[in-house]
């Protein structure tokens, strides 16, 4: 039975291809917009998520606040007033699991006939799990590197494929801004930051060796920014709140005075923006299915026309045995097939729309199953929803009317 | 007394108009026994086709009682309605009503997709049939392709393959020529007298008619004979 209201359907949409073809369009539009937005939005997701991932849990970033020198107020970050005392301070409090100053700058890199401009970065031998650094091949930066001023360099993926191409750079000697230091370990690669930024594109040196052969400090022991990782993700507002005390009697801030100092909570952005994207991935998708729900009004149109064009078909069907739920269940089927026909182009269409944004703007795109599920479900029951009132009123016919009907 | 197919008692049916009832069937009492062949004529506006609708369970009587195989229709739903229409009745009309998108064996099948019978059985019967109306080499074209009278004649196979106890033809040869009108009602008549089914016919024609060996002219909506065929040419003269 349901097979030959399948072929039944199949030769009505056939019978009027023109018709058949621009009732499912809209479907075919709905459901792929539905498709692409939703791949595009969980693209948007995950990417966020893995530069939340890679960013170090329980973060904050202190970094030196505006000063005002002699009227002129400066940008953040501008003076250095933060120093390695404050990271040592701060790594004290009961709230901090571990802390870890930054200096550094860019610098130009050479090794051999090949050469490269990228951040270097001083930093202490907590920097690697505070910042969640893994060390892929050799070794990291050891507490003896750190107190004797060692001359080594542990490097990021960018910056090795950079320089060494298919080369095993650990042992090898770099150059920076003309002082020699051995690689003695490579990172993991992280990929993008949430702002963009290629993570991989660094070197990490000793803090004291980047102090002294580097970048010669007019303010002896001031930092760039402290990293600073707290107990636990509930121990964060605690730990904010000691660290602008510590910092403010540190740095002999009066009563009213302004912070010459600013903590972010790196953790709080980063869930900000996963927030923001998953925001925007719904608000996409919803746009998308009314789309949907427009497609599925065109369906109820064509079918209530085509209940109309056909009473009379539908008069011989009745005279002949059919029942009533016989035609509901035919013209039904008839708005499903359409419907269900719209959306597996649709879901082509979707992908290949997924897939060509990703490709044009650079963007990662994720096609789900579940959202290829999704469509199909939102079809069929698009199908049955607005299908059903036509369905309903051919089912209702009076057969000596029908039959009537020219 | 044998039970008889039909027993119609006192049957009205009027319609519900804007200007009030129209009364179109008048007390009618009418009884047909398995194996007969009637012809109904009358003027047009007589109600012969307001009964033949309520005789096809297309339509049920304002009041009365209408018994099909003693059954009383008048009190049937739409599905026990459709189920008659489906298993004792078959219908041949004057236009045809054959489905156009679809081929002749599955015009001929429908009566049997709707009684559930399997799709094998289904297609094996309608080719039965469209064989016996010599129609069996057409078994793929499409009614348009063929001729009038063969569109007739798969009508007369689709109403056989429900296997009916009565057929209901409201003027079969109204579209045709005198030459295809004779060689439907030959069929019609080997029906009646070869396997035995009742047959009702609606006709305006007296030599049509003379098919038939009973005759029941309706005139505004009440019997006014209900006997021999013989008189077929004078009513129509009057």
């Amino acid at each position: 039975m349901i097979g030959v209201m399948l072929g039944e359907a199949w030769h009505a949409m056939g019978a009027n291809r023109m018709r058949t073809f621009l009732t499912m369009l809209g479907m075919m539009i709905g459901v792929g917009a539905v498709i692409a937005m939703l791949a595009i939005g969980q693209g948007v997701k995950d990417s966020v998520n893995d530069s939340i991932a890679s960013m170090g849990s329980n973060l904050f970033i202190v970094v030196s606040g505006s000063t005002t020198s002699g009227g002129m107020r400066m940008g953040g970050g501008a003076a250095p007033t933060i120093t390695v005392g404050d990271a040592q301070a701060i790594a004290e409090l009961p709230s901090v699991r571990a802390s870890a100053p930054v200096i550094g700058g860019t610098a130009q890199i050479v090794h051999g006939s090949s050469n490269w401009s990228t951040s270097v970065s001083g930093v202490t031998p907590d920097y690697l799990e505070v910042a969640a650094w893994q060390i892929s091949r050799g070794a990291w930066i050891a507490d003896s590197d750190l107190r004797a001023a060692t001359r080594v360099a542990v490097i990021g993926k960018t910056v090795a494929d950079n320089l060494f191409g298919d080369e095993d750079p650990i042992g090898q000697t770099i150059r920076i801004k003309q002082s020699p230091f051995v690689v003695i370990g490579l990172l993991e690669a992280k990929g993008q930051a949430l702002d963009g930024r290629d993570q991989d594109d660094i070197i990490l040196v000793p803090l004291r060796t980047a102090q002294r052969q580097l970048f010669a400090q007019q303010f002896q022991n001031a930092v760039r920014n402290i990293m600073v990782q707290a107990v636990s993700a509930s121990a964060m507002p605690q730990a904010e709140k000691e660290m602008n005390e510590l910092l403010r009697q540190r740095h002999r801030l009066r009563e009213g005075a302004d912070d010459d100092f600013t903590v972010r909570n790196m953790t709080a952005m980063a869930k900000m923006a996963a927030q923001t994207a998953q925001l925007m991935s719904m608000l996409l998708g919803a746009i998308a299915s009314i789309s949907l729900i427009v497609g599925g009004v065109g369906i109820m149109n064509i079918m209530l026309v085509s209940v109309t064009e056909r009473t009379r078909e539908i008069g011989i069907r009745m005279a002949i045995g059919a029942r009533r739920r016989d035609i509901l269940a035919q013209f039904l089927l008839e708005a499903v097939s359409i419907s269900v026909a719209g959306c597996i182009i649709g879901v082509l269409l979707g992908i290949g729309a997924a897939l060509l944004v990703g490709q044009l703007m650079q963007t990662q795109v994720v096609i789900t199953l579940s959202s290829i599920l999704l469509g199909f479900a939102v079809a069929t029951a698009v199908g049955v929803f607005f299908g059903f009132y036509p369905a309903h009123q051919a089912s209702k016919l009076r057969p000596i009317e029908a039959l009537r009907y020219q | 007394m044998p039970a008889g197919l039909i027993q119609i008692r006192h049957l009205y049916k009027q319609y519900e108009t804007a200007a009030g009832p129209v009364p179109v069937l008048h007390d009618i009492a009418l009884d047909i026994d398995p194996g007969e062949f009637v012809a109904i004529m009358g003027p047009s506006g007589s109600g012969k086709s307001t009964f033949m609708n309520i005789l096809g369970c297309l339509d049920i009587p304002t009041s009365g009682q209408y018994l099909l195989r003693g059954k009383d229709v008048g009190t049937l739903d739409h599905d026990a309605l459709a189920s008659l229409r489906n298993q004792v009745i078959g219908f041949v009309f004057q236009g045809f009503n054959l489905l156009p998108r679809a081929n002749l064996e599955t015009n001929v099948a429908l009566p049997l997709l709707y009684a559930r019978v399997g799709r094998s059985e289904r297609l094996e019967r309608a080719r039965h049939y469209l064989q016996q109306m010599g129609l069996g080499k057409y078994c793929k074209s499409l009614p348009s392709q063929i001729s009038g009278g063969q569109q007739q004649r798969v009508a007369i196979a689709r109403a056989l393959a429900g296997n009916p106890s009565l057929i209901l033809a409201d003027e079969p040869t109204g579209n045709l020529d005198t030459q295809t009108s004779r060689e439907i009602m030959d069929i019609f008549t080997r029906l009646n007298t070869e396997e035995g089914i009742t047959i009702v016919l609606v006709t305006h024609e007296p030599d049509i008619a003379h098919y038939a060996r009973r005759l029941v002219r309706f005139v505004d909506g009440r019997v006014v004979h209900d006997g021999s065929v013989e008189i077929a040419h004078e009513g129509a003269m009057a």
